[in-house]
């Protein structure tokens, strides 16, 4: 636990030196929806309409976009390296990766709803609908690239690469989440797609871990 | 007295090209395995091997007996490997990179300050390591060996960049741990310069 604590201060310092890392992505993600009303038009009935897939389509991307950087400075310096020699801190160091992925990418896009809520003209209803969709969402982003990201850390210009691998395994989660907000939009029950997502979470959560690790000692080996 | 690391009839090949092949060594507590060759002719490949980052093609590595594969949890727990790059992350300060170690490696230190003053890095303990030169990232990389208390110690040119004075220290710390009962494994192009009781050394061959 100590040593899981230490882990993620040194990812958070390094959260802190590197800040292009995760404000990049969310200054992506507002300009992205901000730039929907304006190429639509304001007409409320319309934006509302096209939202959730809208603001799921900018999560995803602005995600993407994220990750491509994460293992790269560890491989080039040699810290995976050492780190899969050493075997008993490598999945800790990858749990912490994640957890702080989440932290950096994810949670800002839910802090930054509200906003979303207002440019895209959502109601109450709505909005507490894509806040629930985004926090079981996002830490099934933050896992899936953070595979990408492993995998093609030793690739010279890993970021179409990991794009061509992990948007395939995005869809299922952009068709659930947008089609809870579209449910909740319409009155209908939606609690069957949320039930879904949890699903979503809880398997990658299980699964993702063990796979990154894998991952690292493929590539070094 | 045991024989903890061994190698059997030993080659690898890369990129279609026999790096080395039946090569063969026991190393038991007190010694050290220093590795020469020029530029290409597999020193890094072989140290690459013993840590248990890539598989031989032929032949089998030993540790205490048993082949790394079948004893790998208990091989890693026992090894302290720093490879060609440092494993410093230039964002980062000296003494929060020595954190980051000594959490993962689960050893404490006891005044960073004072070991990072040892080094010659006194004052500097606070910016990050890209400010820091080549020598100086390689004193940071190198604190480790100060407070680990893993016994097998594997290390890719260790000297690179260092002043002699360090050299003398780290020459001095090889010394103390050897007669601790560990054991080291090195590649250098400097000649050493203190005398160790019992050394081993294979020179390499560049080969087409």
């Amino acid at each position: 636990m100590v040593m899981w604590s230490s882990l993620i201060k040194r990812e958070l310092q390094l959260l802190g030196r590197q800040k292009a890392d995760w404000l990049n992505p969310l200054v992506f993600f507002l300009l992205v929806l901000s730039l929907f009303p304006l190429g639509i038009g304001p007409e409320p009935g319309m934006l509302k309409q096209i939202a959730p897939g809208l603001v799921w389509i900018a999560a995803l991307l602005s995600v993407l976009l994220s990750a491509e950087r994460l293992f790269k400075d560890d491989y080039r310096y040699g810290v995976i390296e050492q780190l899969v020699a050493g075997r008993q801190g490598l999945f800790s160091y990858v749990t912490a990766k994640i957890c702080c992925h989440w932290l950096s990418t994810g949670v800002p896009l839910i802090l930054v709803s509200p906003l979303i809520a207002v440019l895209l003209g959502l109601d109450w209803q709505s909005w507490q609908v894509l806040v629930v969709t985004l926090i079981l969402g996002t830490p099934v982003l933050s896992l899936l690239s953070v595979l990408g990201a492993a995998l093609t850390m030793a690739a010279d210009k890993g970021g179409i690469l990991q794009a061509l691998i992990i948007l395939p395994l995005y869809i299922p989660l952009l068709i659930f989440a947008s089609g809870a907000m579209e449910a909740a939009a319409t009155a209908l029950p939606y609690t069957g797609q949320l039930a879904v997502l949890l699903a979503f979470l809880l398997f990658a959560l299980a699964l993702v871990p063990l796979a990154v690790r894998q991952a690292l000692r493929m590539n070094v080996g | 007295m045991s024989i903890i690391l061994a190698a059997e009839a030993l080659s690898c090949v890369r990129q279609d090209r026999v790096l080395f092949e039946n090569l063969n060594f026991q190393l038991s507590a007190g010694q050290v395995l220093y590795i020469q060759g020029k530029n290409g002719a597999g020193k890094s490949s072989l140290l690459r091997l013993l840590a248990g980052l890539s598989l031989p093609e032929d032949g089998q590595i030993l540790f205490h007996g048993k082949p790394l594969s079948s004893v790998a949890e208990l091989f890693a727990e026992q090894l302290l490997f720093i490879g060609h790059q440092s494993g410093i992350h230039p964002q980062l300060t000296a003494l929060q990179n020595l954190a980051f170690w000594s959490a993962l490696t689960e050893q404490q230190v006891a005044d960073p300050y004072q070991l990072l003053g040892f080094l010659g890095l006194a004052g500097l303990e606070d910016i990050p390591c890209f400010m820091l030169s080549a020598g100086q990232q390689r004193r940071v990389s190198l604190a480790r060996l100060w407070f680990t208390t893993k016994p097998l110690w594997i290390l890719d040119e260790p000297f690179t960049s260092l002043d002699q004075q360090l050299i003398a220290k780290l020459e001095q710390h090889f010394l103390q741990h050897l007669s601790a009962g560990g054991v080291i494994v090195l590649t250098s192009h400097q000649v050493l310069s203190a005398s160790y009781p019992q050394l081993q050394a294979i020179e390499l061959e560049y080969r087409w």
